[in-house]
């Protein structure tokens, strides 16, 4: 059995700035991340980052886990990287399990860990949604931004939250045409700024619609897109048809915490923080001693607040563990602040509801 | 409306921009940032004091016209793409109008490109007076147009045929 200090389970925003300040701490950290490399969703967000300075605003996510990397490698003497290594079980004795690639299974004992694992796509029910050529919104998004492949050549968006507008602005910057985005709230749910550049680039946002079948043999060729009422059901007589070879799926996240709930820490169900999320005190410790969370699995949010919601568990997850990290109240206390600074404003209100509900 | 389709009304837009004595002076930004967000790069990359967020973080940036040089930094810097930069010290018949670019092909210094307005709809042919693309701008390059003055509260957007 391995054992290590401070295990940290995702190697994205939030698992990475966890790890850099545990490590900045002098704890020994061990990341372990399913994927070839690091950076989680950061590695295929081409735009600028929202927030202030500290969370990296007006860079882009690309270069932001790029500086990420750097800083962590001031510190590699006390960190370990297991990347093709994905976690599979946290057991009551604090075992961890893991599986490396396809054939090395093992045992993890850490002394703490922190859950960084993020959040997975809403998928949506209409018929014929298994044709190829209907993608989530990440999947189309690491096609053309890490791969360099184009999904298709005419895309309806279903979404009009930050991700469904970012991922239309970027594939009208790789050359393929957005027919429309359509969202069934009456109002865009995405930032404004995010919808008015998409807009004036002659792509219509349409709120209170919705996809009501996809067409096609081999593949889609057309979308049936129709309006609803308040209550989100069809309204009769008002399809029309899109012509298009890709309908991209954009309706939300929920928070990936299973590992939690294996493990027995508390979950409740939060709507304004997407799903099930586990309850955790301000140092984002859960109901089980050691075993901390961070980032979307805790509540899907923006990945600004996922890095600062990193920083402060892994300075909390280092002196729970024995270190005497320097500053710990000074930059506990600056860590809250930012966190409370992203969520102040018509959006953070709704994420600070929920969270009201888990914080014990 | 504009929560429903992304589409700021006319008086948004003119609410945004500072007085027309003040657009003939010189080039000056209009912050089209209608609603409250965290974030607060524009008031960062400002050297000149002239765009305020204030100690927090999702108030609206506020603009002072009178530092404002419109340099035209604030425009690669904005997250949201929502800065743009008017002149009309030119000539009494024209605009210069500077906005973010962030897409392949860059027009060219003189190149004629469509104007568009807010809806993406065509508003006229205007001419590109030059492109700034320095590492500095991280891949947001600002393309100066030169269009009517009647079309000054219209246009935002700009198409470059390949």
């Amino acid at each position: 059995m391995k054992e290590v200090e401070l295990l940290i389970i995702g190697g994205g925003p939030a698992g990475l700035c966890a790890a850099l300040s545990a490590a900045e701490s002098s704890a020994k950290v061990c990341i372990v991340e399913r994927n070839k490399s690091l950076g989680g969703q950061l590695i295929k967000q081409t735009h600028m980052f929202f927030g202030s300075e500290k969370q990296y605003a007006s860079i882009r996510g690309i270069d932001i886990s790029g500086i990420l990397l750097d800083k962590l490698n001031h510190y590699k003497d006390n960190v370990e990287i297991l990347t093709e290594t994905t976690v599979v079980g946290m057991y009551e004795d604090g075992v961890v399990t893991v599986l490396h690639k396809e054939d090395n299974y093992y045992k993890i004992k850490p002394k703490a860990v922190i859950v960084a694992t993020g959040a997975f796509e809403k998928t949506l029910a209409f018929p014929n949604n298994d044709l190829p050529g209907i993608y989530g919104a990440g999947a189309v998004q690491t096609l053309m931004n890490v791969h360099g492949v184009k999904p298709g050549d005419r895309v309806l968006m279903v979404g009009a939250g930050n991700i469904g507008l970012i991922v239309s602005y970027q594939l009208q910057q790789a050359g393929v045409q957005v027919a429309a985005i359509l969202d069934a709230a009456p109002k865009i749910g995405g930032y404004l700024v995010h919808a008015s550049k998409i807009r004036r680039m002659g792509v219509p946002i349409l709120t209170s619609h919705t996809v009501k079948e996809a067409i096609g043999k081999e593949f889609v060729e057309k979308a049936i897109v129709c309006q609803v009422d308040e209550k989100f059901q069809a309204i009769e007589g008002t399809e029309m048809e899109f012509d298009v070879d890709v309908i991209c799926i954009s309706v939300g996240l929920t928070p990936l915490n299973e590992l939690l709930a294996m493990r027995g820490c508390q979950t409740k169900y939060v709507p304004q923080l997407s799903g099930f999320v586990p309850l955790r005190n301000e140092n984002y410790e859960t109901t089980i001693e050691n075993v901390f969370t961070a980032g979307d699995a805790t509540g899907v949010e923006e990945a600004s607040s996922a890095m600062v919601e990193g920083y402060l568990s892994g300075l909390c997850a280092a002196s729970k563990i024995g270190y005497t990290p320097g500053n710990f109240e000074e930059r506990k206390k600056d860590y809250i602040k930012q966190l409370n600074d992203l969520r102040s404003g018509p959006v953070g209100k709704h994420i600070l509801a929920g969270i009201e509900q888990i914080v014990i | 409306m504009f929560e429903k389709t992304g589409i700021p009304s006319e008086e948004m837009v003119r609410g945004k921009f500072p007085s027309i004595e003040r657009i003939n002076k010189g080039p000056v930004a209009v912050v089209e940032c209608y609603k409250e967000i965290p974030c607060n790069p524009c008031q960062d990359a400002c050297k000149f004091n002239a765009i305020k967020v204030g100690e927090d973080i999702n108030n609206i940036p506020q603009l002072n016209w009178d530092n404002c040089t419109g340099c035209a930094v604030c425009l690669s810097k904005c997250p949201g793409l929502a800065i743009m930069v008017v002149d009309g010290s030119r000539s009494e018949e024209a605009i210069l109008i500077k906005i973010p670019y962030e897409f392949l092909p860059l027009p060219k210094e003189g190149d004629l490109v469509k104007a568009l307005d807010r809806e993406g709809r065509y508003v006229a042919d205007v001419r590109v007076l030059n492109v700034l693309n320095p590492k500095s701008f991280d891949r947001t390059p600002v393309v100066t147009i030169e269009a009517d003055r009647k079309y000054l509260y219209d246009i935002r957007n700009i198409k470059v045929e390949a």
